[in-house]
């Protein structure tokens, strides 16, 4: 199977981008390829240099693959990916990796842009039985409420460090877990995000009695 | 801060005199001096001549820097601090034993990779060491002349600061630098494959993976990373590469109670490296604070051992040295992170 890992690297043309919020992209090309929803593909700006790899953040049936991502400003590829118009070129490998979804009842949790594969399970149809805690710094920054609330209805579970709003958890997803008296050790717990929250939770979620067997972990690197 | 030149390669130190206006030969005498001899201070490399000290002097720092703290195990081993980052920790382990002497260097501060067995881990990432605070950690250490091996299995992810990491390597390994024998040195990696390969085709240093358990749903659950890298590709790409003779790779394997130190372990094991010369590493597990994890005991890690070797897999048994100065990688600058 050729995936992210393969040395090779296609070029494609951007024919979506939009800001979301401040420093949050969305850019998408067409889907010439399949993946599975919680896949990642690498990207880099020209052919031959260092990729890296971003989650699918789209349905596996939709014919643009989208990414989602924040603007790092140190970062090397986030500044120039913002700089993209339409009709830019980017080069990018298959879809590969393991963090994809299984039906059935589990927990997504995600920080941040950790969001994009849970978002692009949803839009392939397996958001039934999910439970979503999803944490951001700011309200604006819950880009897909809508999608996600309409499907996961309250077990979408929004918590935001640095503003307050209505049905809205003010704290780090970690303070939500902290302050939950019981989880089900049955069910099976996603983490994706960057490598402070997936660490933090992972030791919460065991110290409630989640065996660490049932908790698979994403860490964006 | 100044800019500090050790770390530095052949080429960059020759740019650094031509930036100063000193002769071409200057960046040579500095690499003789940075790497070959014993020196703290510019005012010790005689055969610069005093303008080039003092231009030196007014515009870089040596970079060579001692350790904050030691300490000492009944055994031997010493665990050194050195302050990278502002306010931040990196540990250096000494290992004497016998005629061979270890290095044990770091590579970042803390780490981003997240294995739910690893003590850096919990402090989070806080970023890349240069190749000169690498390769500080075994030129600043007091017995730096007697060390005959060195090994990145420190704290953090050395493929994840690639770069840094084959700089510090090029310097240790080159006759203008330390003219070390790449054949004494290990650099072990979790699997991040583009890296490693990159790291295969630029070095002739050995390769060590970390592996932990043949099974890839076992290893997602004990490492992030094979959720994008996956164990089966980093094999793959070990597989196809032409070690020679000379080049070794091994795999490092960490025993837990009842998880992966099983009979189908070891035929998985056997399976998965047929075709592969190497060896494989068992290390006893150092539990670290809130783990759900254990060691197994030492009838089971003997015993498990003598299964691969009965396989044909030339197995070790790592020895456990340290114990009594929070040996295990990550706890000794954590402990001092908290203390702060």
């Amino acid at each position: 199977m050729i995936s992210h890992n393969d040395k090779q690297t296609t070029p494609v043309t951007i024919s979506f981008s939009e800001e979301l919020s401040t420093g949050i992209y969305l850019i998408g090309f067409k889907r010439t390829f399949d993946f599975e929803a919680g896949q990642v593909i690498g990207i880099s700006i020209r052919e031959n240099e260092a990729r890296r790899l971003y989650s699918i953040c789209s349905g596996e049936q939709e014919g643009e693959i989208k990414i989602l991502y924040k603007v790092i400003e140190d970062g090397y590829l986030t500044p120039q990916l913002s700089d993209l118009e339409l009709g830019d070129t980017i080069w990018i490998t298959l879809a590969g990796g393991e963090f994809t979804a299984k039906p059935g009842p589990a927990v997504w949790i995600a920080s941040g842009t950790g969001i994009a594969p849970y978002y692009s399970m949803l839009r392939s149809g397996l958001g039934e039985n999910k439970i979503l805690l999803h944490g951001n710094r700011y309200l604006e920054q819950f880009h897909f409420f809508d999608e996600f609330r309409e499907v996961l209805g309250s077990d979408y579970i929004r918590c935001c460090s640095a503003e307050s709003g209505e049905d809205v958890y003010h704290g780090r997803v970690t303070g939500y877990l902290q302050e939950q008296d019981e989880l089900d050790p049955a069910l099976m717990y996603y983490l994706c995000g960057s490598a402070d929250m997936v660490v933090e939770t992972r030791d919460i979620l065991i110290s409630k009695g989640v065996p660490f067997s049932h908790i698979i972990s994403e860490i964006y690197f | 801060m100044r800019e500090h030149l050790f770390g530095k390669t052949l080429e960059e130190l020759k740019a650094v005199s031509h930036s100063l206006g000193l002769p071409a030969f200057t960046g040579r005498q500095l690499a003789e001096w940075l790497y070959k001899k014993e020196i703290s201070s510019f005012e010790d490399m005689t055969n610069l001549s005093l303008k080039a000290r003092a231009l030196l002097k007014e515009n870089y720092d040596t970079g060579i820097i001692p350790p904050v703290d030691v300490q000492e195990s009944i055994d031997g081993t010493k665990k050194y601090l050195f302050e990278a980052l502002k306010g931040k920790f990196i540990e250096t382990a000494y290992i004497p034993d016998g005629k061979r002497s270890t290095v044990c260097i770091s590579s970042q501060v803390g780490c981003k990779m997240g294995c739910l067995f690893c003590m850096t881990g919990k402090q989070g990432f806080q970023g890349n060491l240069s190749s000169g605070e690498i390769l500080n950690q075994f030129r600043s250490l007091p017995e730096w002349h007697s060390i005959t091996n060195l090994v990145y299995m420190g704290m953090g992810e050395p493929l994840d600061n690639l770069e840094e990491v084959l700089k510090s390597l090029d310097v240790l390994t080159a006759d203008w630098g330390f003219a070390l024998s790449p054949r004494r040195i290990t650099v072990s990696t979790i699997g991040i494959t583009p890296a490693m390969l990159q790291f295969l085709n630029r070095s002739n240093a050995h390769l060590a993976v970390s592996l932990h358990t043949p099974f890839e749903e076992e290893r997602r659950k004990l490492m992030p990373v094979q959720q994008v890298y996956p164990l089966h590709e980093v094999l793959k790409e070990i597989r196809s590469w032409d070690f020679g003779r000379q080049r070794r790779v091994s795999f490092e394997y960490i025993l837990f109670k009842d998880f992966n130190d099983s009979a189908a372990h070891v035929n998985e094991l056997s399976r998965i490296l047929h075709g592969i010369r190497c060896r494989i590493n068992l290390i006893r597990f150092h539990p670290i604070p809130d783990t759900p994890l254990e060691s197994p005991d030492e009838e089971t890690i003997n015993a498990f051992k003598e299964k691969l070797t009965t396989k044909g897999i030339t197995t070790t048994i790592r020895a456990s040295r340290g114990q009594d100065i929070w040996a295990a990688c990550g706890l000794l600058s954590t402990k001092e992170l908290a203390d702060k």
